[in-house]
């Protein structure tokens, strides 16, 4: 995978994760160009298309679009799944999650894209496990607060 | 309402929340999925705190407010960051979690960099976190901050602690940069392997390394951790497996030898994923599909490699594959969308596998079927997929008849599916299944689709229909049908190739022109035709206008006059060219000479505004009534057939498709079967090759020449000219291939890279780096033919007194398959100077005749220069010390072509030298200084160059 982002259906950017070195201008210009491709297609339509040399492959879940750039020899269906297993994991995590959380804990949203993706490709593909390692992490945020806290 | 709340005020996040809601829009739910809600984390994390800060611009306020109260949150936390009390972790984690928020809304952040590089190393995980984070979003290539990003995940690394340890892998897969793999390619391999290492870190390494070895393949060296790495497909946990899996791939891609082994891992992987029950593997099992992440990437890897040639290993492999295809046709276990894509995910890239093996008959007829079930399946992703996968199947001799027997549906997807997206692969996919037996069916269909085909496939709609018009012609009058009915349902779309292409054959087949000039003729008679149409008919029409010209209903002032019906309603380059097919009417048919040299002498041609126009109607009605009929018949001959080469309309697709597209079978056949019909290649048929046909007879150009002096438009000779030189040029002889060929020499004199030398069967491209006194140079053969050169031989000689030598030679491959390009690699060393340059001697047996090829390679004693940058002073004193004569050469010499400073500018810095800006005081002169590198002595070089612009010299 090169690429993942997430946009509004107002084509508001809400997380980028970038797995090839491009520069901020043609990060922006892509992000621009695949916004609009992908919100000016009509919702019965397929899920992937050809673009440049890469296949896209995106879905909608409420407001946001969720969108991968692949390469040629990738597989668009187990993508699609990929993309699925995150929204999973994220609704797990946040519980209903909404674009909303997304937006406000956005940190949390690349910490678990992190342990699920990493370098373009899947890590961990339990659900158990990559939302055990972010609960551990969140674990040992409360212990710091904790120990934070008690001197006072 | 918002505006009522202070919202800095505000406790936590959730009365915000509240009220976003609505606003309704970013709060719907994007999964429906059952299973217990865990409770949403705020309470501890920065979100909430976020939430006040932000939710001012987040609420569809104008953008001019949503910058002012960024800009004033940023010059907030630089103040905070700038002053003189030291923040605590705390806030500095505040605050450059502020900035990557401002940062992710679209807003450029140029500061925090150093606070977020501090937060690496603090020993608290959450600012620790947000530090990594920071970076990996807003990695900066600044080298100082790279030194310390690197030594706190040096730190972290080696912490022993897996969080950390983690978390430093991330950092290092997300940012991949080169500093990083010099710094930690070396060390994770070692983290992979090490027994010690818990799963989860393994899993972080292996990306990790993934990653640096996409980067820098150089620093990432597997060596001895080859086999342990290969053996992780062997790992208990199935993440480890995962991750590392996608390692293997990418290095068995690189050095398949190296990770052979894999081949029987990964197939007794497979093979118990395949064969598990769905609950088996637990975690893994992903809506009743188990692994389904894991058994792509196994089949991903095994297309790295031929099919295993050990048989029980096949076996095994094969048994796989069958399970794969029956379970698509048991019932699904479940009605959701994601069991069915998982299943089909693991499906196509099995059915990928056995196209990458295309060895077992059964296993791809097998295939066909399946991906036509999905042909008309419900599920547009579904069918989009069968149709691409199908297009790679169709290639295979084995599937290629069964693929066919789909293409009613397929046709029938062409002509209804509402997605274009698919729809083009529908296409694409005709295209590929086109053969002799169905390829009117298959051109007729897509012909009428480009009626109503969308704008943006069109082009190359065309460029398809055209290429298997020509590739499938068994009669030319069906081609040339084809083609005008192309020119005229899509006009617009036709490329200037494509219609070039059309005339091309039509000259080099008798037996289609007289055929062609009653077509073009018929099609010209509708009353709205399309310019590219009036093209080939003018040209057709001034060829073979001759051949139709005996029935009364196309004589030749009927011709005429249809013609010049469409001259006005055309640009200017049609207009040129129906001109030059008047003036060859005027020779055809002496009849229409009166009228045509009426319209040539009427104000709006003899007085256009347009110069080419002008000059031609000048030309070509003084041409006709001076020259006498014998000239003129020389003069406007009729073409001669084009030499065959490569369609360039073949050319065309697979630069607009990028290399694959056409593949390189494909394009051998057209040149077996069509290669009557291969004509000429770029030269396309236009006006230049008009003037063509004039400057290949001698004594009529003459006459031409003569009578341009006398024309009354001024301007007009110069643009001309330079037209009737290009001719001469383009059309000189080639270099005699025996001699010592040195006519690519000279250009290498200024540069360093280039084609040294190219002919009918080979091309020889260079490129060469020096340093000092030692230089390399990469010899680059390629055979242009599709028939194999044997006993390639080449060697390097060094004439006379030549000391600059070849230090050594690898001998190249004795055999240069055809259209394949070999490499050679000579290393040079100058020892002193020299003047003659060394040979480089080919031979080669082409079709039998042997081939013998001499060649100068450009090694020049400036290519040993060293630039030398010195003052107007230190210049002047050193050109004056060299007062010698012998040290000194002096030479006049005219230049070959105009002085232009840039250009002048660029040879002299690829002469190797400095070139020395405000030196000399006259600001028209060069002034250039080299140090000439040998193995015994460095030589001083000085240069002026003054050129004398009015004397050209």
């Amino acid at each position: 995978m090169q690429f993942m982002l997430l946009f509004s259906r107002q084509g508001k950017l809400r997380l980028q994760k970038w797995y090839v070195p491009l520069s901020d201008k043609e990060k922006k210009k892509i992000t621009r160009e695949l916004v609009q491709t992908v919100l000016a297609r009509k919702p019965k339509m397929c899920s992937f298309l050809e673009w440049r040399d890469l296949k896209i492959v995106y879905k909608r879940y409420a407001s946001l679009y969720f969108c991968c750039a692949i390469e040629d020899q990738d597989n668009e269906l187990i993508t699609l799944e990929i993309i699925h297993r995150y929204v999973e994991l994220l609704d797990k995590y946040f519980g209903s999650v909404c674009e909303l959380d997304i937006i406000f804990n956005f940190e949390k949203a690349y910490f678990i894209l992190d342990e699920f993706l990493l370098g373009g490709e899947a890590q961990e593909t339990s659900k158990k496990n990559v939302l055990k390692a972010i609960e551990q992490a969140d674990l040992l945020q409360e212990v710091r607060h904790l120990i934070k806290i008690t001197p006072n | 309402m918002l505006r009522l709340i202070d919202y800095s005020k505000l406790p936590v996040g959730v009365n915000v929340r509240v009220i976003v809601c609505l606003c309704m829009w970013p709060c719907d739910r994007l999964a429906i999925c059952p299973g217990c809600p865990l409770p949403s984390p705020e309470s501890a994390g920065i979100g909430s705190m976020l939430t006040l800060y932000f939710f001012l611009p987040l609420s569809g306020k104008s953008k001019e407010a949503e910058i002012k109260r960024i800009n004033k949150e940023l010059a907030n936390i630089r103040s905070k960051f700038k002053g003189d009390k030291a923040l605590d972790g705390y806030s500095k984690k505040k605050y450059v979690c502020k900035l990557l928020f401002i940062f992710l809304l679209g807003h450029d952040i140029d500061f925090g960099h150093m606070e977020a590089v501090n937060l690496l190393s603090s020993n608290k995980y959450t600012e620790k976190q947000i530090g990594y984070l920071f970076i990996s979003v807003l990695v900066n290539s600044n080298s100082e901050l790279i030194r310390l990003i690197n030594n706190a995940i040096k730190n972290d690394l080696s912490s022993r602690n897996p969080t950390f340890m983690c978390l430093a892998l991330h950092c290092i897969a997300n940012v991949g940069s080169r500093e990083m793999a010099e710094a930690f390619a070396s060390e994770i391999p070692r983290i992979l392997v090490a027994g010690d290492t818990m799963d989860s870190v393994k899993q972080s390494a292996a990306l990790c390394l993934l990653r640096l070895y996409k980067t820098s393949p150089d620093l990432v060296l597997m060596g001895e951790w080859t086999s342990r790495v290969v053996h992780l497909l062997n790992d208990q946990h199935m993440g480890v497996v995962t991750a590392a899996i996608s390692l293997i791939t990418c290095l068995s891609q690189k050095n398949p030898d190296e990770f052979k082994t894999c081949v029987s891992l990964a197939v007794s992987r497979l093979s118990r994923i395949v064969s598990s029950a769905s609950t088996d593997l637990q975690d893994y099992t992903y809506y009743f599909v188990p692994a389904p992440w894991l058994s792509c990437k196994l089949l991903r890897l095994l297309q790295c490699y031929p099919p295993p040639e050990d048989g029980a290993v096949k076996g095994r492999l094969v048994e796989c594959l069958e399970t794969i295809l029956n379970k698509a046709q048991e019932p699904p276990k479940s009605k959701k969308v994601q069991h069915s894509n998982a299943k089909n995910a693991i499906l196509f890239e099995a059915i990928s596998l056995i196209i990458h093996y295309d060895s077992e008959p059964n296993l791809l007829v097998r295939a066909c079927n399946q991906l036509g079930q999905f042909l008309q399946h419900r599920e547009t992703n579904l069918r989009y997929l069968a149709l691409e996968s199908m297009c790679t199947l169709a290639s295979s001799e084995f599937s290629h008849e069964a693929v066919k027997t789909h293409i009613e549906t397929v046709i029938n997807a062409l002509k209804t599916e509402r997605d274009v997206s698919v729809r083009q692969r529908a296409a694409d996919l005709l295209y590929a299944m086109c053969d002799r037996s169905n390829a009117k069916q298959i051109v007729a269909e897509m012909l009428s689709y480009l009626e109503t085909a969308d704008y943006s496939i069109r082009e190359e709609m065309v460029l398809k229909v055209a290429i298997l018009a020509e590739k499938y012609a068994v009669d030319y009058s069906w081609y040339v049908d084809t083609i005008l009915n192309l020119i005229r349902i899509a006009g617009d779309y036709v490329s200037e190739e494509v219609w070039y292409r059309v005339i091309q054959i039509v000259i080099n087949r008798d037996d289609v022109q007289g055929y062609a000039a009653k077509t073009v003729f018929e099609a010209l008679q509708a009353p709205a035709c399309h310019e590219n149409m009036v093209k080939v008919g003018g040209y057709i029409l001034g060829e073979f206008g001759n051949l139709i010209a005996g029935d009364p209903r196309s004589s030749p002032l009927v011709q005429f006059n249809l013609l010049h019906s469409k001259f006005h309603l055309c640009s200017v380059p049609t207009r040129a060219l129906l001109l030059s097919a008047y003036i060859k009417f005027i020779n055809l048919f002496p009849e229409t000479k009166a009228t045509i040299q009426e319209v040539l002498r009427c104000d709006s041609q003899i007085r256009n505004s347009d110069v080419e126009l002008q000059q031609r109607a000048v030309e070509y009605l003084k041409l006709s009534s001076i020259a006498s009929t014998d000239v003129l018949a020389t003069v406007l001959e009729e073409m001669p057939p084009f030499p065959e080469r490569e369609s360039s309309i073949l050319a065309k697709l697979k630069k607009k498709k990028g290399p694959g597209a056409v593949s390189v079978t494909e394009l051998e056949d057209s040149k077996r079967e069509g290669g009557e019909l291969n004509g000429g290649g770029d030269r396309g048929p236009d006006t230049s090759a008009m003037s063509a046909s004039n400057a290949s007879t001698p004594s009529p150009s003459a006459d031409l020449l003569g009578i341009r002096s006398s024309a009354p438009a001024g301007t007009a000779p110069a643009s001309a000219g330079n037209l009737l030189v290009d001719v001469f040029s383009e059309a000189g002889p080639a270099a005699p291939s025996a001699a010592v060929n040195d006519d690519g020499f000279l250009r290498f004199v200024c540069k360093n890279n280039g084609v040294l030398f190219e002919n009918q069967l080979l091309q020889i491209g260079i490129k060469s780096e020096y340093r000092q006194n030692l230089g390399r140079m990469y010899l680059f053969y390629g055979n242009k033919t599709s028939v194999q050169f044997a006993s390639f031989t080449t060697s390097v000689s060094c004439p006379g007194e030549l000391q600059s030598h070849i230090l050594s030679t690898k001998q190249v491959e004795p055999l240069v398959e055809g259209g394949a390009q070999i490499q050679q690699v000579l290393n040079i060393e100058c020892l002193t100077d020299f003047s003659d340059a060394p040979l480089l001697n080919i031979k080669f047996r082409y079709g039998g005749a042997l081939q013998n090829l001499t060649l100068k390679l450009p090694v020049t004693i400036n290519k040993f220069f060293q630039p030398t940058e010195m003052s107007s002073h230190d210049f002047f004193q050193r050109w004056k010390q060299l007062s010698q004569p012998q040290q000194e050469a002096q030479k006049i010499f005219k230049a070959n072509h105009s002085m232009d400073t840039e250009v002048l500018k660029a040879k002299l810095l690829g002469l190797g030298t400095a070139l020395l800006d405000n030196v000399d005081p006259n600001p028209e002169n060069y002034v250039c200084a080299g140090v000439i590198q040998t193995k015994g002595q460095q030589v001083g070089c000085l240069l002026r160059l003054e050129p004398n612009a009015q004397a050209q010299v």
